[in-house]
């Protein structure tokens, strides 16, 4: 009797605590909801075709995200294009070439130290390094490369996470037919990881998507009425760089201008851009779970 | 086998997009052509600037792009005298003429500069919409309230300054340290070599200080006349008063215009570099601000200038006269 008392006096415990676990992240989810549907509702009126098709302007209801959203698109896709290659080659080497070397002991501690300083610190570092020494200007490839120096521990660390995830059975297995250390990198530990990489990688974007010091450090602009020269060309070669070249936005640093403008007109054009920034968020995310399934699923062992 | 054809073909496609994109940029850097106007500075001017910028690539129907920066009146000067060319901004917006400092700065990397008045604003102190007992404060009791010595004394109470008023903590609203606003109020209440008390809450963005204020029954800030005529139903001016006269005088565009708002009335300014000055998009610009700017600073909730002062500016403009030189006495 003494047994079972006991036994059910820790089963209530057990519910009573999955109760108020259950009401802390309810309410938590509430405050966020809440907030996130009061930004939808303000933005709501000026979310239509106008908003993404126009450059800002001091009409509010004329004043689109043209320039920004665009930028965003540019910069986002340049630090990913430099930080991924380099972020999963990094994570291979470290985790199956440099494992115990001096060299991979610093490299680590750097990765890991990174991870943690402010996105303002990339910010002064890419002033100093690319505006100033490298004189790349305060342009969309500056940009780029400042959100990819951000991006690239993050990329670093989940590579290595999911490398390290590989059973060695397999690597073994490779190893026991004859495959040389690449093919079996190549061949088996790359595909197999590709998905949790790829989760990481697109985790990090879309955290990059809202950042805005490091941005404004290395002179992101407020207004800009114009858009970069479109990358492909009609004449040889059909493709164009000057758009690497060209001063740019983001829609963080518009959404501000907006928030901190005199009037409420503003107001609903900043939550409309917050919006978009959620929406891209979220899209990004579904793009990610989408892809981890897929390639999930692709691999078999 | 086939994650592994696109494994390769995602490395193999960013590593030509890479090798590809390093190799054009040093030529694409040089063949750029198109005509670019860059701006940047003071986020109090920047509405005004952004007015112009916009209807003038309208009227230009994008044969010239003006792009415009917030880096705010200090930061935008740190760019117009850089001694990196490439840095250089063209023209800088300032709610602050140029100081010593910026003007040695500028001359060290050669660079000269217009400087040219576009339209005032009438620096607002503003208290909360229920403070009923203040209506209007003298530069001594600003001074009082804002000081570093004040803090140190202990004044931390409305009656400490003005035994009339209520025996309640104040809380401060202001500008932050890096804006040219907060070194226009300085100079012009707390005086050269004086500072500010470090007990305030700072902040970049004005709307911030407007909902300090509007939020505090004791809060009491200060920023550009726009903010308070934006939230005239949250937010009391006070009258400032002339210390000539001894009449308080409430923030509005005549009393700008007709000198009894002192000593809070501003002008502000944009700068011109002279070499930019002499490209004919720059010029056109210049030109087509000066002639816009009463129009266009008023709708964004500025004060225009006289209009005899844009005529004297661009005339300033077309002789390429240089130097912190006022265009008339108040300018």
């Amino acid at each position: 009797m003494q047994g079972r008392d006991n036994l059910l006096h820790r089963r209530r415990l057990e519910k009573v605590f999955v109760a108020v676990a259950l009401v802390l992240i309810v309410s938590a989810l509430l405050v966020l909801l809440s907030l996130t549907a009061e930004m939808f509702i303000d933005g709501l009126p000026r979310l239509n075709w106008k908003f993404f098709t126009s450059f800002p302007s001091r009409h509010a209801s004329d004043a689109g995200l043209l320039s920004a959203w665009v930028g965003t698109v540019l910069v986002i896709s340049l630090a990913a294009i430099f930080s991924i290659p380099l972020g999963i080659a990094a994570g291979v080497y470290l985790e199956e070439y440099g494992r115990d070397s001096w060299l991979a002991a610093i490299i680590e501690i750097n990765v890991t130290n990174l991870a943690a300083v402010p996105p303002i610190i990339y910010g002064l570092v890419a002033l100093g390094i690319f505006v100033q020494s490298w004189n790349l200007g305060e342009t969309v490839l500056t940009g780029g490369l400042t959100i990819a120096l951000l991006m690239l521990p993050t990329v670093v660390v989940v590579s290595r996470e999911a490398i390290r995830a590989i059973p060695a059975s397999l690597k073994e297995a490779a190893y026991a037919v004859g495959a040389s250390k690449w093919q079996v990198i190549w061949d088996h530990v790359l595909p197999y990881s590709l998905g949790s990489i790829l989760t990481g990688v697109i985790v990090a974007v879309s955290r990059a998507i809202g950042e805005t010091a490091p941005l404004i450090t290395v002179g992101a602009l407020t207004y800009i009425a114009f858009l970069p020269e479109s990358p492909f060309t009609s004449k040889f070669p059909y493709v164009s760089f000057a758009w690497l070249q060209a001063p740019f936005t983001v829609v963080p640093i518009q959404m501000f201008n907006w928030i901190s403008r005199a009037g409420t007109d503003f107001q609903a054009n900043a939550a409309a851009a917050g919006a978009v920034l959620v929406i891209l968020t979220l899209l990004m995310n579904g793009v990610a779970i989408y892809l981890r399934y897929r390639l999930r699923k692709a691999v078999q062992w | 086998m086939k994650t592994k054809h696109k494994v390769m073909g995602v490395v193999a496609a960013t590593a030509t997009a890479a090798a590809l994109t390093l190799g054009v940029i040093q030529k694409e850097a040089e063949s750029q052509g198109a005509k670019t106007i860059k701006i940047d500075g003071s986020s109090t001017v920047f509405p005004i600037t952004e007015a112009v910028a916009e209807e003038f690539q309208k009227q230009k129907k994008g044969s010239v792009r003006v792009t415009v920066g917030i880096s705010g009146t200090g930061g935008g000067f740190e760019k117009f005298c850089s001694s990196n060319p490439s840095l250089r901004t063209d023209i800088s917006n300032a709610s602050r003429p140029i100081k010593k400092e910026e003007i040695e700065a500028c001359k060290k990397s050669g660079v000269e500069f217009i400087e040219l008045p576009v339209a005032y604003d009438a620096l607002t102190v503003v208290v909360n919409k229920n403070n009923k007992a203040i209506n209007s404060i003298t530069v001594e009791e600003l001074k009082t309230i804002w000081s570093k010595e004040s803090q140190q004394k202990g004044i931390k109470r409305w009656n400490q300054v003005n035994p009339k008023w209520p025996n309640a903590e104040f809380k401060l609203y202001g500008p932050g340290l890096d804006s040219g606003t907060y070194d226009y109020f300085k100079e012009a209440i707390l005086g050269k070599n004086n500072d500010i008390r470090s007990d305030f809450t700072p902040s970049e963005d004005d709307n911030v200080l407007v909902q300090g204020v509007a939020r505090d029954p004791n809060g009491m800030g200060y920023f550009g006349f726009a903010y308070y005529e934006e939230n005239t139903d949250k937010l009391k001016a006070l009258a400032i008063v002339n210390p000539e006269t001894k009449k308080p005088v409430m923030p509005s565009a005549q009393n700008v215009l007709n000198g009894s708002y002192k000593p809070l009335s501003r002008p502000l300014y944009i700068y011109v570099n002279k070499a930019s000055a002499n490209k004919p998009e720059v010029k056109e610009f210049v030109n087509f601000y000066l002639r816009n700017a009463a129009k266009l600073s008023k709708q964004v909730g500025y004060v225009p200038l006289p209009a005899d002062d844009y005529k004297k500016a661009e005339a300033r403009f077309q002789k390429g006269e240089v130097g912190r030189i006022p265009l008339r006495a108040g300018l």
